[in-house]
């Protein structure tokens, strides 16, 4: 017998700004925010485009999640080592390299597997970024195992003191897996709980399998009660209320050196990957359409100012594509470089 | 002299004091047990974890890549399996990040049978370690190997899994570690932590050296002429007796390091005695001897003058805990004697 669909309902963040208010943040951030958003949106979109005609063999990226990903990027403390912050990503994570400054052209790189993609020299899939000078780990496809490393990096910053604090990222299907109940318990060890910043974007997807079918938590976030944690299901389709709430919950974790769960609630725009067609779905929240509507209503942006922002990008990241066709694939004879690091690196 | 266990704790010590190792975390492992095989006893980096396998690997790789260098345990290889994908993920870091990121850590764990373990005490982990590529994998068969391996294993920068011969942590070796005091009660009592209340007790370590066993370098543990025994860990020491025993020219090669390997060495003694049995414990089917065999037959077949054998133990779901079941599961003293008698008077 297949399993009943439940009909449960996300629950709705509780409310940090209302839509009738004048919005809490300065119209420079709104704008930037905007921006940056835009500037996902027409990366990803160009990813699929090249996927889609032969110039790559896989995409997935993170269409949908352009408002909680941006503030996020926005808030880290960016650099190397364990003074700055320590990022342990999924696959999801465009908007929150752009937002930290991020050359969109690597992200190009990456989807045609050349030798210059800067992440992994052509080894691997779209959207798994590692950049060490901005601590940013690794971006691996076993789902969750980046929360079994996070307290790890945790642990060398709370030693070392000072405000840096690690920030580990994933669905929620993946919630399931045990790493996510490792997390919780390495990061909340009594006496030695941990500075992480644990994130669960919820889209309520697996690839094709819904959360209310497998799980019966009403918020994923309920899961760190248990465990002592400050927690919190936010709105992760406003960029507003994102960087608020991730403002607070960061200022927690750099300060009191101690855990904070966070559930986002995002949406899914162009379905899991390419393995799922990567096409436009209409039934979810557009974030960006969203966000566009309010900073209309609120006089900050108009229909033309937000279509100059999509076409300047939209040209820009069209060059790269084109610039990168021509870049170098890698070289055969180094599939075994970098099996080990040498004494001398 | 001291055996393996306390080898060691001594050469962790050592690498706690002077080469930068952070934290020897697993379980039970901090006070007051000191591991389930007191091989971490008296450590001041020391910790207990919760009892989770995965925890303890990604917290290794999370140590690791923030700058700190760990040393896990898993208490039993036994239980290491569950965490294979992040031991993949271990050996793939700097891989598939281009080189930008190593990761400095050890995992160590006992292996084997000897201990009548039963199903879940017995097993080896040499066979699956070496299908993981991107780690260095050490074995010892004596002290004084624990002892430099470690040392070894706490300076490289990659990760290295560190197997320990469970049969073996309780023997005594047969040349000191340097530094180590002449007299075996003297050294139990400054490094053996006491029966009873251990709250107070710290250990008085001796004074240590850098002694280092390079990784990648076999030793002949027996020079001969008239065939070659590759061996480590558990069954090396049991190669040796059946050569004495057997009265048999044997060498005996203790590869010490399963990744990388010394080729050369075992290549050097296979073309003078054009005989080679490999043994090794653990299951037979895809055992990393069956690799030697392959590149001995590739590239030493027109050396040899009998064909290149494994004696490994028993493809069996399990080790059954009746000493009979043990014994005929794994190779034993008599079946190593034997395999060397009729591959040295193996001919065409
Ligand atoms: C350990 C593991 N199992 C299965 C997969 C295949 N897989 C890739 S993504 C995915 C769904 C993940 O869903 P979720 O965690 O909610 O993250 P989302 O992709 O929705 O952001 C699955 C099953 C995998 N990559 N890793």
């Amino acid at each position: 017998m297949a399993p009943r669909e439940r009909k449960l309902k996300a629950v709705p963040a509780g409310p940090l700004v209302t839509h009738s208010d004048e919005l809490p943040l300065d119209k420079k951030l709104l704008l930037q925010m905007h921006e940056l958003m835009v500037k996902t949106r027409v990366l990803e979109e160009r990813l699929i485009a090249m996927y889609k005609s032969g110039h790559g063999y896989f995409w997935i990226g993170g269409p949908g999640e352009e408002a909680f990903n941006v503030p996020l990027g926005l808030l880290i403390k960016k650099g190397r080592g364990p003074a700055f912050d320590f990022l342990h990503f999924h696959y999801r994570q465009s908007g929150t390299l752009l937002a930290m400054g991020e050359d969109p052209i690597n992200s190009l790189r990456q989807m045609k597997n050349t030798a210059t993609d800067p992440y992994s020299g052509g080894r691997n899939f779209a959207g798994h970024f590692s950049k060490r000078d901005w601590n940013i780990v690794p971006v691996s496809s076993p789902i969750e195992v980046q929360y079994a490393m996070a307290p790890g990096t945790a642990l060398v910053q709370k030693r070392h003191g000072g405000d840096g604090i690690t920030i580990v990222t994933g669905g929620d299907a993946g919630t399931a897996e045990g790493d996510f109940a490792s997390c919780l318990i390495w990061s909340s060890r009594p006496g030695n709980e941990l500075p992480v910043l644990i994130i669960v974007t919820n889209n309520r997807w697996g690839i094709s399998t819904s959360y209310n079918t497998q799980q019966s938590a009403a918020r994923l976030s309920d899961r760190g009660v248990a465990f002592q944690m400050r927690t919190k299901t936010i709105d992760g389709n406003d960029p507003i209320s994102a960087y608020l709430e991730l403002k607070e919950a960061m200022e927690y974790v750099r300060t009191e050196r101690k855990p904070y769960l966070v559930e986002a609630n995002v949406s899914r725009l162009f379905g899991h990957s390419s393995a799922s067609g990567a096409n436009y779905v209409k039934e979810e929240v557009d974030c960006i359409t969203q966000f566009e509507e309010r900073l209309e209503e609120q006089g900050l942006l108009s229909k033309k100012d937000a279509q100059a922002v999509r076409e300047k990008w939209n040209e820009q990241i069209a060059d790269m594509a084109r610039a990168v066709k021509d870049e170098p694939q890698p070289d055969p004879a180094t599939i075994f470089d970098h099996t080990f690091a040498s004494e001398e690196t | 002299m001291a055996n393996m266990a306390q080898a060691i704790r001594m050469a962790l010590h050592y690498a706690e004091e002077n080469l930068g190792v952070t934290d020897i975390f697993g379980e039970d492992v901090g006070a007051p047990l000191g591991g389930v095989f007191t091989a971490i006893q008296g450590l001041k980096t020391a910790w207990n974890t919760p009892l989770d396998e995965r925890g303890i690997i990604g917290m290794a790789m999370g140590l690791a890549m923030g700058g700190a260098r760990p040393v896990a345990e898993i208490q039993f290889c036994d239980y290491i399996y569950n965490t294979i994908d992040l031991l993949k993920l271990a050996g793939n870091t700097c891989w598939a990040s281009i080189g930008q990121w190593n990761l400095p850590m050890v995992v160590m764990t006992p292996v084997g049978s000897g201990i009548r373990g039963s199903l879940y005490h017995s097993h080896s982990f040499d066979a699956t370690a070496t299908h993981i590529p991107g780690w260095k994998i050490v074995m010892p068969s004596n002290p004084l190997d624990a002892y430099g391996l470690m040392i070894s294993a706490c300076r490289e920068k990659n990760p290295v899994m560190y197997l320990k011969p469970k049969a073996l942590l309780r023997i005594k070796g047969e040349a000191p570690i340097p530094g180590e005091p002449g007299d075996d009660k003297q050294l139990s009592k400054m490094i053996d932590a006491p029966l009873g209340d251990r709250s107070k007790w710290r250990a008085q370590w001796p004074d240590l050296t850098a002694y280092a066993v390079p990784i990648g370098k076999a030793r002949i543990a027996r020079p001969g002429g008239q065939l070659t025994v590759v061996s480590y860990g558990r069954t090396l020491p049991l190669c040796v007796k059946a050569a004495e025993t057997t009265g048999l020219d044997a060498e005996v090669i203790d590869l010490r390091s399963l990744w990388p390997y010394d080729w050369e060495c075992i290549k050097e003694s296979v073309k003078k005695t054009g005989r080679v049995l490999y043994v090794n414990e653990d299951t037979e089917v895809t055992n990393f001897g069956e690799h030697l065999v392959r590149r001995t037959v590739d590239e030493l077949f027109y050396e040899l003058m009998a064909p290149p054998r494994l004696l490994a133990g028993k493809f069996v779901p399990g080790i059954g805990l009746a000493d009979a079941l043990e014994m005929a599961s794994v190779p034993q003293l008599g079946d190593i004697s034997e395999a060397m008698q009729k591959l040295a008077a193996e001919a065409p």
